[in-house]
This record gives structure tokens, C-alpha cells and sequence, in this order.
């Protein structure tokens, strides 16, 4: 019994770092531009698909297949942003969440006509053996997205506390026209908010395709586990967002262990509808919902 | 009336507000009252806090401490719109018309918290749904009458020129029967010319029995017209009194002068 | 009196086809698609709000009438309220906690709820028979009448959409409508003079969720087997588009959306490989160019030129 909790949890830490990683992109962006690009999870496809490109079927190495990878997904969210974003002229929700969802569904039918309909299977970064610890087995490609999961952090942290850049971009966040009467340029910041988000999403794609392989349709679901582990954690903040993915990957493992497998993809929407109806602004969320 | 004694009980009271906005104390400790059949102003430089009270008593945000009792009712944990039943309405500065609709309709809107047909009896269309109907067409073509655009009842909202714009909200607001109409700087954009008849228009309704509260940049239509002045500066009320009382106060010279 | 034309000319229409089953089955998939889009074109157009699970809503109305008359033996008619209501009373659940919250959270929200439903539609495999889709649901009779033939299943479906667009048409032109409208004008506004916006928000949800289980209802019983294929996020996104390019806040937009989006890849061959490309292209496209949907973006266009060329001669 403790010995499959144990597998369990280290399923769910795997699989919850990633939509941690995935939450960051949301709230990246929500804090920048008060938008939420339905379109997140296509990038995290993109991101698995490029890679397979790289790595596996033009043989580079891992290191510069991975930076490459990052920066075209990032470049592709820039692209996105200029075409799609920046020419709306009337920008209400509802024609942002019609355009991202287009966007998303776009990039799904490029990502088939590119690659094909069949799941692509990639090796694991490493070819260690899997580690025991009290009779269960954590994978060699959990820690090297744990080790992930930490850089990035750690890099975000330090960027918006230290740099000028990230500061910026906090305070963007926190009042726009205030941010852009202070001389800040609120639409680099968002320019700079959609390569972040979306480059977030390629590493999140590179670091789940060995595990669950790559596939066009991949995006969707992770997009939508995405969005709620950052609602879960509080949309906007970063603690939040690694909170709240992990909540959900840990919810989701110990769902599939101890109730159904059947179940695994409806926990997600359970806890989003859950947290929806107690507290909107997530467990640490402080930003209140708009009113209006 | 209109020099009713402190001691009675005014339609509205504002007692000890308080809003703050992250480290800024925008509303510190406000404490005034508004009495039944006046028009009231409410004055004060850039920044004073007058637009951060105005949205606190139309419920746009809630009060940090302190009350908001408008007849004899808190108003704290009363929605937007549950405001608008108990007798409040408001106009917004920039004119918030829903300018696709035509200006009958948007008075019509007004209406809404009068009338009563829901989402079935909009389908079914029974006789009385039609008789409220007819009425409701009426009562919001007398309120454009009132405001002197019955002619103007089928233009899109939209398309009418800023200061008709103005008039319109005023009487999609009349239109909701208030006892009390809140008007954020309704000169706000008028010429001399308009903001002269604006004012007549405040003094018809105030004639009617709605009590009148408006926050106001404009100081010679606010003297003109107010019965009753308060004065904030920096968040907190600095002076109140009768346009002559406060035009008089050394404080509120002060704080015009420096300002 | 546009009401008593339009009804005139489906009843020729389906005169003139008698025998082509061809085009009376494609003119009654029209129609169901027609009543899809008039449901959902409440939500976006009026409401300002956007569903992307309408699909999932569709499949519970055909996968109720479904269940409860292969698994139960109902009848059909016994079967039509349980479906409206099981799609009224989830769509209920799912509305209550998103639509106070801003434009993105019911979008969200129905996102995730139209891919739970689709793995439901799936895996529940001992009520909906699962991949393989519910089989031998029965066709449609009143009174001895057999409504199964190509001509009387395209009066039926044609007449729910005739009721559905009659419905829409009071509903819009009426306290509840203007309330409706001015939500979409000015969410702030609106409430300010009264408008209680989360529940009237809430109201046409449900009401177009209702509507596309009626759609999902006759659709069950035309075909008489469903499976979850047919219910699936892009469904959904098909449902937008549909609605987007026939201009939103226009019930005869809808008809048109409807119209174009199932002819077309009738006469697109090469439809099957670029159908998303072509979906989401399409949605990019009409939201940045023509904000107010392709056919009210060409009418403005065009009442322009117009204006500018009587302009020209008066001068």
C-alpha cells in the first residue's frame, strides 16, 4: 500500500511539474496582457513535435535541439502576437478567446499536415536505470524535469526581482496605464510576455514527449490542465502556478491509482469547476476577479 | 427642505468611509449626508477621492470600514443592481450608452428593474406581458420628452452627437425611478452652452423629488446650482456647507490655490 | 410575416425535392446545424459569451434519447424533455461559477467540459455503447405517421428551426433581449441601470444549451445510431465558426453560417486534410477583419461604398 502511494505520488509530481511549467505560461501572460490564450497548449505541442524534428530526426545534439527548440516556439509566439493579437481591433474577451481558439485549432492542422496523424515515441533524455526507493521506481526522466522545473524557477524568480526587464513587466501587471505613464513600453512587454509564455510551453512539450510520446492532438488536454493548475494556484502568481500543478498532477495520479483510470482526464475539469465555484482567485491567488 | 437641521436623518449617509488601493488611502474617514429634494455637490481637486466615493456608493467597490446607509438601509452587501431597485442611479463621466441599441431602447433598459417579464413570458407573450410592454414604451418616451429628445427615440444611440449622448443616460436613469440619481461630472464635455441647459434639466429633476448628487470638476455650474457643497481634498472632507459657506472657507481657498 | 415566407418556401423546397434523398438529407442536416448555431448565436451575439463545448450539449441531447429508448424502450416523445432537461440542468452546473467571472472563464470552462463529455460519450461504453457508437435508436412517428421518409424528417427539422427562430425573435425584442444586448454593449453600464448580468448571462446559456439537445434529439433519431466522433472539440469550434461568419447577433446569420460551413466541404475534396487549417483560419481571420462577422463586415463595407458613391454624386 505505501509502497503504490509512493508510485503514485511520483507519477503525479512528474506529470504535475509539467503543468506547473505549463500554468507559468498562462499566468505569465494573464499578468502582462489580462488575456488567456487558449492557444497555450498548441504551443506545448509544437514544442514535443520540434523536437522530434531536431533531435531525433536531424540528429542534433540534445543541449542545442532543446535552445532551439525554445526559441522557435518563443519566435512562433512572437509571430502570433503581431498577426493575431495586435491587429484586433475591438479587443473583448470573447474575440480574443474566438481568435485563440482559431489560432489553436490552426496550428493542430498544421502540427497533423507536418508531422503526420501517428503518435511519435521519444526516448527518455537519459539511459539510466530507474531509481528504487522503498520498492518504487522514479523514473531518470522525472528528475531531469524536477532539475528542470527548478532552473526555470529559479531563473524566473531572479529575472522579475532582479532585472529591469522583470521588473517592468511585475508592474505591468500590476497597473498598466500607471506602468505605461512610468515611461514603460506596454507593448514590448507584451511581446515579450507572449515569446515567455509560449517558450514556457516548449519546454513543457520537451520535457512530457518521452513520457506520454508526440501528437498533434496532444495540446488540447494539456492546455486545459495547464489553465486549471494555474486557476487552482491562482492565476497571475507564479508560487501558484507550481502549487497548483502539482495539486493537480498529484489529484490526477492518485484518481487513476485508487478509483479508475477512466477517470484521469475528468479530474482536472472536476477541480477546475470546484475551484470556480469556492474561490476564483485560487489558493493563493490575491489579484481579485474582475467584476466586470 | 433644504436647510433641513443635521440632526435629521438624510436620504444618504456616508458615515466614516474608508477605501484604500494597495498603500494608497484614497477615502480616509468621510463622513457626510445627503438630505431628501436637494441637488449636492461634491467638489475637490485632481486626486481628492471624489471619483473613489462616488464608485464606493454605486457599489462598484466595497468599503474598507465605515457605512453607507442610504434610507435607513446599509448598502454594504447590496449588488450593483440591487442598488438600482432600492432607488439609486447613476450616469457615468465618459457616457456609458449601449450605443447599438436605439436611444428608445436604452431608455428601455432603464426601465428594467420596473418591469417584470422573464424568459418565458418574453416567449409566450400573454396579454399582460404586452400591456407592460405598451406601458414601459410610454413611460420611457416620456422620459425622452422630458429631456427634450422624443425626436431622436429610433436613432442608434451610437450615432447622436456627445452631448444628446448625455442627455440620453440621464434619462435611461430617470427611467429606473430613483430616489436618488448620482451624476459623475455631467458637464464633463459639454460646451457653456449645454452645460446652462444641463443645469436646468438637474433643477426640473430635482423639482420632480429626486435628490441629486454630483461629483463635478466644473465650479461656476456647481455654484450655480448645488444647494449643498462638500468638499474633499487628498481623500478626506476638508469643508461642506452652502455654495456661499464654502466658497467663504479659507481651507477650501487654500486647497485651490495650492493645488 | 417573414415568418409565414420563410416557412412558404422550405414547404416548396421540400416539394421540389421529393424523391432527390440526397439533397432532402443535406437540406435537413442544414437544418440542424441551423438550430446549433441559433442556439449558440444567443449565447455569443446577444449575451456576449462564448461556449466552446456546444457540441458536448448536442450529444447529450442524442445520447439521452438514445440511452432511454434502446436501453429503456421509451418513446421518443417520453425521451425529448428528459433531454432538454438533463442539457438545461448540466449546462446550469457548469454556468453558475463561470459566467460571474469575466468573457475567458466560460470559455474555459465549456473547453474542458466538451472534452469530459467526449471521453464520457466514449468510455461509458454500458450506456452509450462506447467507441462504437449506440445502435438501433428508433425513428420518428406521431399518431401513425411515419416521419422517418426524406420529406416529412426535413418538415420536422425544418419546423423546430421556424419555432426556434420565432422563439429568438420575441426573446430579442423584449425586456429580457434588451437586457441581453446591453450586456453586450456595456457589461458595466448594464448593471448599473439594473440589470442583474450574471443571471441573465446564465438564462441564455442554458437556453442554448437546450436548443442544441433539441438539435442533438433530432439528430439521433434521422441517423438512428450515434457515436462520440461526432461530438468532439472541433464540432464545437465548427459551431463558432459557423455563427462567427454568419455575423453574430443575427438569427438569419446563423441560417447562413449553418448553410455555408456544411456545403462546404461537400464541394471541397481536399476538405479532410486541411479542415482544421481551414476552421481556425477561418475564425483568425473574420475576428481581426470583420469584428461583427462576415456578413454584418460586407454589409458595412458595402452600405460604405454606397454611402460614399451617393456622396460623390450628390456633390
Amino acid at each position: 500500500m505505501m509502497q503504490e502511494l509512493l508510485q503514485y505520488l511520483f507519477a503525479g509530481i512528474t506529470n504535475g511539474a509539467i503543468y506547473a511549467v505549463i500554468a507559468l505560461g498562462f499566468s505569465t501572460l494573464y499578468n502582462a496582457t489580462d488575456l488567456i490564450n487558449f492557444a497555450q497548449g498548441e504551443f506545448v505541442m509544437l514544442g514535443a513535435l520540434l523536437l522530434v524534428t531536431l533531435w531525433l530526426q536531424l540528429g542534433l545534439p540534445l543541449p542545442l535541439a532543446f535552445v532551439l527548440v525554445v526559441l522557435a516556439v518563443g519566435l512562433a509566439g512572437i509571430l502570433f502576437e503581431r498577426l493575431a493579437i495586435r491587429t484586433v481591433r475591438k479587443p473583448d474577451p470573447i474575440v480574443l478567446v474566438i481568435i485563440t481558439v482559431g489560432a489553436s485549432i490552426f496550428l493542430r492542422g498544421v502540427g497533423m499536415v507536418v508531422w503526420g496523424r501517428d503518435p511519435m515515441a521519444v526516448p527518455p533524455f537519459s539511459e539510466l536505470e530507474s531509481i528504487e526507493i522503498a520498492g518504487a521506481y522514479l523514473l531518470p526522466q522525472s528528475l531531469w524535469i524536477f532539475g528542470i522545473v527548478m532552473i526555470l524557477v529559479v531563473a524566473l524568480t531572479l529575472f522579475y526581482k532582479r532585472t529591469l526587464t522583470g521588473k517592468a513587466m511585475s508592474a505591468c501587471a500590476i497597473n498598466k496605464r500607471a506602468a505605461s505613464l512610468l515611461g514603460i513600453g506596454t507593448e514590448r512587454m507584451t511581446l515579450m510576455a507572449f515569446a515567455l509564455a509560449t517558450g514556457l510551453g516548449a519546454v513543457a512539450g520537451i520535457m512530457i514527449a518521452p513520457i506520454t510520446m508526440a501528437t498533434y492532438d496532444m495540446g488540447s488536454m494539456l492546455g486545459l490542465k495547464g489553465f486549471c493548475a494555474a486557476m487552482l494556484g491562482g492565476l497571475g502568481s507564479l508560487w501558484g502556478a507550481l502549487l497548483g500543478g502539482f495539486v493537480l498532477g498529484i489529484a490526477e495520479a492518485m484518481g487513476v491509482g485508487f478509483v479508475s483510470s477512466g477517470l484521469k482526464d475528468a479530474i482536472a475539469f472536476l477541480l477546475l469547476l470546484l475551484i470556480l465555484y469556492i474561490r476564483p482567485t485560487g489558493i493563493l491567488g490575491v489579484k481579485s476577479s474582475h467584476r466586470f | 427642505m433644504k436647510n433641513s437641521g443635521p440632526n435629521e436623518k438624510g436620504l444618504l449617509r456616508i458615515e466614516n468611509a474608508n477605501k484604500s488601493f494597495g498603500g494608497v488611502h484614497a477615502v480616509r474617514d468621510v463622513s457626510f449626508e445627503v438630505q431628501e429634494g436637494v441637488i449636492q455637490a461634491l467638489i475637490g481637486p485632481n486626486g481628492a477621492g471624489k471619483t473613489t466615493l462616488f464608485n464606493l456608493i454605486t457599489g462598484v467597490f466595497p468599503l474598507d470600514t465605515g457605512h453607507i446607509i442610504f434610507n435607513d438601509q446599509d448598502t454594504g452587501d447590496k449588488k450593483i443592481f440591487n442598488l438600482v431597485s432600492m432607488g439609486i442611479a447613476r450616469t457615468f463621466q465618459n457616457v456609458e450608452l449601449f450605443t447599438g441599441m436605439t436611444v428608445l431602447e436604452n431608455v428601455l433598459v432603464g426601465l428594467h428593474v420596473r418591469t417584470k417579464c422573464g424568459f418565458l413570458g418574453a416567449i409566450a407573450r400573454l396579454p399582460n406581458v404586452q400591456r407592460e410592454e405598451k406601458e414601459a414604451r410610454e413611460k420611457a418616451m416620456h422620459w425622452l420628452d422630458f429631456v427634450g429628445l422624443a425626436h431622436a427615440a429610433n436613432n442608434k444611440a451610437g450615432d447622436l452627437a456627445f452631448g444628446w449622448q448625455r442627455s440620453v443616460e440621464i434619462a435611461r436613469a430617470l427611467a429606473s425611478e430613483p430616489r436618488l440619481m448620482l451624476l459623475d461630472e455631467p458637464a464633463a464635455g459639454l460646451n457653456a452652452n449645454e452645460t446652462g441647459q444641463l443645469g436646468d434639466l438637474m433643477r426640473q429633476i430635482r423639482d420632480l423629488g429626486v435628490t441629486l448628487l454630483l461629483v463635478e470638476h466644473d465650479m461656476s455650474l456647481t455654484m450655480e446650482i448645488a444647494d449643498r457643497i462638500v468638499v474633499l481634498d487628498q481623500g478626506a472632507k476638508l469643508s461642506e456647507g452652502t455654495p456661499r459657506e464654502v466658497q467663504a472657507d479659507e481651507k477650501v481657498i487654500a486647497a485651490y490655490l495650492g493645488a | 410575416m417573414v415568418f409565414t415566407l420563410f416557412a412558404a418556401v422550405i414547404i416548396c423546397t421540400g416539394a421540389a425535392l421529393e424523391g432527390d434523398y440526397y439533397h432532402e438529407q443535406l437540406l435537413t442536416f442544414i437544418g440542424i446545424f441551423t438550430l446549433l448555431a441559433v442556439g449558440l448565436n444567443m449565447l455569443m451575439g446577444y449575451a456576449g459569451q462564448i461556449s466552446l463545448g456546444h457540441a458536448a450539449f448536442y450529444g447529450i441531447g442524442a445520447y439521452t434519447t438514445g440511452a432511454l429508448t434502446v436501453h429503456l424502450q421509451w418513446s421518443p416523445w417520453a425521451s425529448l424533455p428528459c433531454a432538454l432537461i438533463m442539457a438545461g440542468v448540466i449546462a446550469y452546473i457548469v454556468g453558475k461559477p463561470t459566467l460571474k467571472l469575466s468573457g475567458y472563464y466560460l470559455g474555459m470552462g465549456t473547453l474542458g467540459f466538451g472534452m469530459i463529455m467526449h471521453v464520457l460519450f466514449r468510455e461509458w461504453t454500458t450506456i452509450t455503447g462506447g467507441p462504437n457508437g449506440l445502435v438501433g435508436i428508433p425513428s420518428l412517428s406521431l399518431w401513425g405517421l411515419d416521419l422517418s421518409t426524406g420529406r416529412n424528417y426535413l418538415y420536422v427539422v425544418w419546423g423546430c428551426v421556424l419555432l426556434t427562430f420565432f422563439i429568438c425573435d420575441r426573446l430579442v425584442n423584449s425586456r429580457v433581449g434588451r437586457a441581453l444586448r446591453a450586456i453586450h454593449y456595456s457589461e458595466q453600464a448594464a448593471s448599473a441601470v439594473g440589470v442583474d448580468t450574471a443571471k441573465a448571462k446564465l438564462q441564455v446559456f442554458v437556453f442554448s444549451a437546450v436548443v442544441a439537445a433539441l438539435a442533438g434529439f433530432l439528430y439521433a433519431h434521422m441517423v438512428m445510431f450515434i457515436s462520440p466522433g461526432t461530438f468532439t472539440f472541433l464540432a464545437s469550434v465548427k459551431l463558432v465558426a459557423m455563427v462567427v461568419i454568419g455575423g453574430m447577433a443575427s438569427i438569419w446569420g446563423a441560417l447562413l453560417g449553418a448553410t455555408f460551413l456544411t456545403l462546404l466541404p461537400e464541394h471541397l475534396s481536399v476538405f479532410a486534410d486541411y479542415e482544421m487549417i481551414i476552421y481556425g483560419g477561418i475564425l483568425m481571420g473574420v475576428m481581426i477583419f470583420l469584428p461583427q462577422g462576415l456578413t454584418r463586415g460586407v454589409l458595412d463595407i458595402y452600405e460604405k461604398f454606397r454611402a460614399k458613391r451617393k456622396g460623390t454624386v450628390e456633390d
